[in-house]
């Protein structure tokens, strides 16, 4: 049995199936993040003093960088599927891929310096909430990163089977990782500025 | 969501135009923590800058610009538990008790 409106838009909602459930997933995603959120300005309320310049704001801005440069090649990597152009689409994507990887090393670079300082998710307050915000949100960049190299490696075949489906795929997954970076968009000031 | 070529192509010229905006905007939030403003002043200076690069990696990247009613009604209520669960440590701090 064929699974319906996986291209086409339903009548009644004007989305394929695979759009609204994208973003029905974001909309719980926030709320994951939010919770975390709420859980950090409780905790920097009730503190006493709170540190500041624990973490290091070079590698913050950077990687800040890297995501937003991320986000615009997952963009294109769409675009050009738009524009029928595949060889492009491969570029834009493998990018992607290797910026998060990238992100993800300066990532190891900062944790490493942390905890050979003895500053692990125990040592305070700060680096709780610090490990707890930024561990989920890697494990988030993660996932991104299985999805991007199912899409570059054997999921790819769907493009010549069905070039729009394939398109609404890598749309699904530009939403997903455009949701990763607006999470580190505000994760970076409030982590590593103020 | 744009389908036709020439729309996906104007896309593009708007995908650089943020890119350069959102490089910008981050450069003015490391500059404006390092001028070592008072506290309340300094949240607030990158939290609103934090909600522009938001609005526009939302608006012009998720297509959020141009989207479906629904989605709009799903983000809509979204947003007010958001705001709900945001709102839930100032209960707390009010709720606390005094020594």
């Amino acid at each position: 049995m064929e699974i319906p409106y996986i291209v086409e838009a339903r009548p009644d909602t004007g989305l394929h199936n695979g759009k609204l459930g994208i973003w029905l997933f974001l909309a719980s995603e926030v709320m994951l993040f939010g919770a975390l959120f709420s859980t950090y300005i409780l905790l920097r309320v009730g503190a006493s003093e709170w540190p500041h310049g624990e973490l290091s704001v070079p590698l913050g801005t950077v990687n800040t960088i890297i995501l937003i440069a991320s986000s615009v090649t997952m963009v294109m990597a769409w675009a050009s599927l738009k524009l029928n152009d595949w060889g492009k689409h491969r570029l834009y994507l493998g990018l992607t891929f290797l910026l998060a990887l990238v992100f993800l090393i300066n990532k190891y670079f900062e944790y490493s310096e942390h905890f050979g300082k003895g500053e692990g998710p125990w040592h305070s307050t700060f680096f709780a909430i610090y490990f707890t915000l930024t561990g989920l949100h890697g494990l988030h960049i993660v996932g991104g990163m299985v999805v991007m190299a199912y899409f570059l490696g054997p999921g790819a075949k769907l493009w010549k089977k069905n070039p729009d489906q394939f398109s609404n795929r890598i749309e699904a997954t530009g939403l997903y990782w455009h949701f990763v970076d607006l999470v580190w968009i505000f994760l970076f000031p409030v982590l590593y500025l103020l | 969501m744009h389908s036709d070529p020439a729309e996906v192509k104007k896309s593009v010229r708007s995908y650089i135009t943020v890119f350069v905006m959102l490089m910008v905007f981050t450069v003015i939030t490391v500059a404006a923590a390092s001028a070592h403003l008072a506290v309340p002043l300094a949240i607030t200076i990158a939290l609103i800058i934090a909600t522009m690069k938001g609005s526009m990696v939302a608006g012009v990247f998720m297509h959020l610009s141009h989207e479906k009613q629904l989605i709009y009604g799903a983000l809509l209520l979204t947003a007010a538990f958001f705001f709900m669960l945001l709102f839930l440590p100032v209960l707390a701090y009010m709720d606390r008790v005094k020594y």
